[in-house]
């Protein structure tokens, strides 16, 4: 497994260093694969509990003699805090802490790359939601009264809302450093490259949120000695810790975290949101402290999809080989940075899309603006550019006359080429074959002729058409995104394992802090335990801060990264074994398998039972997976080998559309991709179902409306995400091409189905409309006749 | 908040009588809303759900008389062939769950403009039953909408049932969402054929401060209807008749640009279904006459 290593690296701590072992042979066979081993489809530990409604949320969290914490937030999206009178709240009976800035006691700001976003406004707030004021009360309602009771006296501004101003000089600045958050330019090749055929371009990506379905929650439990710990509803808590600690100015070590039950997180929790302010409500108070947020306070509780305007320019020769590629991206950070500077970096490097294009001038902007912060979300960076250039692809297909498919593959990225960035991609980059097993798939039959089902037209149940005005249309997109973290980072997780007896029975104990946040990384990694091990008992324990970092669950790398992680602290608790087994029994370590708690040699043969070999020893070992150094971007050509690995999707869409009325059904969508190695091909499938659900919202109507700085619908009511009707059927092609980096070939699956699906959809569309569509999400306005829309006006 | 449940209705009468300020509460599928977003707080709910009285619904002669706890589920049941339009219309309104406890009555109550209910009760001439501790009384449809969530009932007066004639002919429903199911109109109309008074009947939604009908339309098309005898043949509407009557239920209309949608698409999306809902009665008709 190369990549991967053990022990200390860098400067980061190492709690229990394994020795280098080496590599013992694995333990698969297939009369073990029904037995929860890795690649079948072994059950969710946690599904039968979420879907008889069982399962405990954060938002279930419960202890006695708990208070409820409730936060103001600024009605203004840009204002001047001149007074905070908070003694209304002091009076109410019920109320036992209401805290401003000047009770944070440590670091007065937080925030995953720059700490930039008040834990409390003090002087200024910068978008409409921010946090000002925070209350403890006995009762949820007594603390929202109390919060409505403060008075904050605002001078308010006019606030900074279009991106493209807010980087001009003539805008003030939102903060000390400017408004402009970072600008990646990539320079490669001939700036001055044409080619025959020329399209240009102006896309635009409105604001999508992750509308993860368990609200933000948790509860802070103060201990004895001015400590604290959390339950929450995170995706990574270390690096909440990290802030927690930091603001409370207390030492790591004082501040533990378990996750509690994650209902769905899509990048929406890897910033903080209640995290610091329930443990300086419950450190005040002295008591434990419950917050939870409703839906409507959810919207503004975390950051969104940054909201993006991409301009391109693409060139090529008459016989369709891309020849340059000019792209200027601006994507809107909103108020904080948040992790704006990653995603920044994600749309540059993946402006072009998985072509190979020999000359690109790319600058990718994201800047400061009053509106609602935007951060991660599935896709990262990858999902605005994507539909950009994968609708160019389709633009300059039809300048020349092309099969959009044709064109696609005549430019296909394949491994060896590089990306605008200079990186060479080294693992499988099977953009070709995917594509091509697109067009093999069969199409879904025509329309029926004759009366049909409602549910099957578009506008569903609201019976809008029995088949008048409705066109079909087919839309292809693919498209590639960076696994892990990049630019340097450090990436790592923790693992500690431990193999005892319990009741006669070997039984492994996976420890990690790892967040599952409805992925099924439970699942997955209670089957690396027992593939590893041989053992059919593998418990995965709840995660926390006891045990070092796992990253996020995020950038499609808790299979990878975390069970890589599992894989190599189970890999030494074997060799452990395998020597006491050497020992004892004078055979070569080399030529041992685990096999149904016995170890056996290589022909099969029982050598002892795990049983009799452990009694009641615990075989216990930490292991951090790494994976491969990354390198900075340079700051002026964006040249740089910034990323570990790549992943591969394409996508087909088979839509209907009611050309008169503007509405959409998807009939179909098909998909191909490599995930490298289906760990368990059901939550792959999963994954990619859920994938284009969120593509196919961002597409045809999740957007939250932000009209001067003001959300319009925090709602479900009016931020609509697919239904069930809305949702087709996905015929799925799974490639597991093996990445050699990765743990038993894993590639990350969660990003990819999110990425190409929108330009799929959009592509279908536009052909059975005829409309230019450079806009998602797609409104019905956007669909219909210009004209007849104009005639009444 | 005070909480009352009456279990008859001359109890649930009393109480409005004694607390003007409460709100009615049926299936709670509006109210708890406005409750959970913490936009409003009344000083007294009063929950009609054990009040056996409300629950049935009948048939008088030529009428269906919806009890204020007919729910969408009971109408998508029962009600298919007698109240076809406001069938259509319960199919399209939420999710199983809010179908199996909202009622006719609680849209009519809070009297939203975008209310699935309201079209096609304004096109089949309905009536509100309301009642009071001073004695009940009827409120035809066409009056019952005062402005936007606004209707006319008195402050002690709850809504006790609503008469909608038995549909003597073809009716529809059609509506905008931007998405397939679960989805508040962006706009809606519907249409009621009766080619026995030979009269048509229209109602809009979510596209003027209330629901309302399109009075031009209706009689342009009834008097086209009339006047070419169209009434009695079997043929199909031609296109100018369907276009202007589109162009005049959009006329009728008075939308707003928001959220769901502006106010030039409701226009042109209520002339499209205006069309398309009359074509299909207009269908449906001759269909019923040709098996005749």
């Amino acid at each position: 497994m190369s990549g991967a290593s053990v022990g200390p690296r860098g400067e980061t701590p190492v709690p229990a260093p394994v020795p280098e072992t080496a590599p013992t042979p694995l333990v698969v066979d297939d009369g073990e694969l029904v037995r929860g081993r890795i690649g079948v489809s072994a059950p969710r530990p946690d599904g039968t509990l979420k879907v008889e409604g069982a399962f405990a949320y954060a938002s279930d969290l419960w202890a006695e003699g708990m208070l409820w914490g409730v936060t103001l937030r600024s009605p203004h999206p840009r204002a001047r805090i001149l007074t905070i009178d908070t003694s209304p709240a002091v009076a109410m009976a019920g109320v036992h802490a209401v805290l401003t800035h000047a009770d944070v006691p440590g670091r007065k700001t937080y925030g995953l790359e720059h700490p930039d976003q008040p834990v409390l406004a003090w002087e200024d707030v910068r978008y409409e939601g921010e946090a000002v004021a925070i209350v403890a009360a006995d009762h949820p309602e007594t603390a929202r009264r109390a919060a409505r009771s403060i008075v904050v006296e605002y001078e308010v501004l006019e606030p900074v809302v279009d991106a493209e101003w807010a980087m001009t000089d003539e805008a003030p600045r939102l903060h000390p450093s400017g408004n402009l958050l970072r600008h990646v330019p990539i320079r490669r090749g001939d700036p001055d490259a044409t080619g025959d055929v020329v399209v240009r371009g102006t896309y635009e990506v409105g604001m999508q949120d992750q509308a993860f379905l368990g609200p933000e929650s948790g509860l802070a439990v103060p201990d004895d000695e001015g400590g604290v710990d959390l339950y929450i509803a995170t995706q990574w808590l270390h690096v909440d810790r990290e802030q927690v600690a930091a603001s409370l100015d207390l030492p790591p070590e004082k501040v533990r975290l378990t996750l509690s039950g994650v209902g769905g997180a899509f990048g929406g929790r890897e910033d903080v949101s209640m995290q610091i302010h329930s443990c300086l409500l419950a450190l005040r108070t002295r008591r434990p402290v419950k917050m939870v947020y409703s839906r409507e306070e959810s919207f503004f509780g975390h950051v969104h999809r940054h909201p993006a305007r991409l301009e391109y320019e693409h060139h090529a020769t008459r016989d369709g080989r891309l020849v340059a590629v000019r792209a200027r991206i601006v994507l809107d950070g909103g108020a904080y940075a948040s992790s704006s500077t990653a995603v920044c970096s994600n749309a540059a490097c993946f402006a072009v899309g998985p072509y190979a294009v020999a000359n690109c001038h790319i600058d990718a902007y994201v800047v400061y603006t009053d509106n609602p912060p935007c951060g991660a979300m599935r896709g990262f960076g990858a999902v605005q550019a994507c539909f950009a250039y994968e609708s160019q692809m389709d633009r300059l297909a039809a300048a020349l006359g092309m099969d959009p498919i044709d064109l696609r593959l005549r430019n296909a990225m394949a491994t060896g080429d590089e990306l605008p960035t200079g990186q060479r991609v080294a693992g499988p980059a099977p953009v070709a074959e995917l594509l091509e097993r697109l067009r093999a798939m069969p199409l879904p039959p025509p329309a029926m002729e004759g009366p049909r089902d409602v549910r099957e037209l578009p506008g569903g149940v609201s019976n809008a058409t029995h088949g008048e005005g409705v066109r079909r249309g087919v839309g292809y997109a693919v498209g590639c995104k960076n696994i892990g973290f990049s630019e340097g980072f450090d990436d790592y997780s923790t693992a500690h394992v431990r193999l005892q007896i319990a009741a006669g029975t070997p039984q492994a104990d996976v420890h990690t802090a790892a967040a599952e946040v409805g992925q099924g990384l439970v699942t997955i990694l209670g089957q690396i335990a027992r593939t590893e091990l041989g053992v059919d008992d593998a418990v995965v324990v709840p995660s926390d801060t006891t045990v070092g970092s796992a990253g996020s669950s995020s950038a499609s790398r808790q299979t990878w990264m975390t069970g890589g992680a599992v894989k190599m602290a189970c890999e030494a608790v074997r060799a452990d074994v395998f020597s006491r087994v050497a020992e004892r029994f004078g055979r070569d370590p080399t030529q041992l398998l685990l096999r149904d708690g016995r170890v056996v040699d290589a022909s099969g043969a029982p050598i002892v039972a795990l049983a009799e070999l452990l009694g009641d020893d615990v075989v216990e070992a930490t292991a951090e997976h790494h994976h491969r150094p990354t390198f900075p971007l340079d700051p002026e050509t964006g040249q740089g080998d910034a990323h570990v690995a790549f992943a591969f999707a394409a996508h087909r869409a088979v839509v209907d559309v009611d050309v008169e009325l503007g509405l959409v059904r998807v009939v179909e969508i098909a998909t191909a991709q490599d995930v490298g190695k289906a760990l368990n091909p059901q939550a792959v499938e999963g994954q990619i179902e859920g994938g284009i659900a969120q593509g196919l919202g961002l597409a045809l109507m999740e957007e939250i409306q932000v009209r001067n700085g003001l959300v319009r619908n925090p709602s479900f009511t009016d931020y609509l995400i697919p239904t069930v009707l809305d949702m087709p059927p996905v015929r799925i092609d799974v490639l597991e091409l093996g990445d050699p980096d990765g743990p038993y070939g894993v590639k990350g699956v969660g990003e990819p189905p999110t990425i190409s699906s929108t330009p799929a959809v959009v592509a279908a569309v536009r052909a059975a409309s005829g409309r230019p569509l450079t806009r998602v999400p797609v409104r019905p306005d956007d669909l219909v006749d210009p004209a007849l829309l104009e005639g009444s006006r | 908040m005070q909480f009352i449940r009456p279990t008859t209705w001359s109890e649930a009468l009393q109480a409005k009588a004694d607390h003007p300020e409460a709100w009615p509460v049926a299936g709670g599928t509006d109210v708890l809303v406005e409750l959970n977003f913490d936009r409003r707080r009344p000083e007294a709910v009063l929950d009609l759900s054990s009040v056996g009285e409300l629950r049935p619904w009948t048939r008088e002669d030529d009428h269906v008389r919806l009890g204020a706890g007919t729910t969408y589920t009971d109408v998508l049941r029962d009600l298919p062939d007698l109240l076809p339009g406001l069938t259509v219309a319960s199919r399209g309104v939420g999710s199983p769950q809010i179908r199996n406890r909202g009622t006719v009555a609680g849209n009519l109550g809070s009297a939203s403009p975008a209310g699935d209910a309201h079209p096609p009760l304004l096109a089949s001439g309905a009536e509100v039953e309301v009642a009071s501790v001073r004695g009940p009384r009827r409120i035809a449809i066409d009056d019952f909408y005062l402005g936007v969530k606004r209707n006319a009932l008195e402050p002690d007066e709850l809504i006790a049932a609503i008469r909608v004639p038995v549909a003597p002919g073809p009716q529809q429903y059609a509506k905008i969402g931007t998405r397939n199911a679960m989805v508040i109109a962006v706009c809606s109309f519907a249409v009621a054929l009766d080619p026995v008074r030979r009269r048509v009947g229209t109602g809009i939604g979510s596209a003027a401060p209330t629901p309302r009908r399109a009075v031009e339309a209706e009689g342009f098309l009834t008097e086209r209807l009339d006047g070419r005898g169209l009434w009695e043949g079997t043929g199909p509407l031609d296109e100018e008749t369907l276009t202007r009557f589109g162009a005049l239920v959009a006329a009728a209309a008075q939308p707003i640009d928001d959220v769901r949608g502006t106010a030039a698409y409701r226009r042109h999306a209520l002339s499209v279904l205006a069309r398309r809902t009359l074509t299909w009665c207009w269908d449906d008709l001759r269909a019923r006459r040709e098996a005749a």
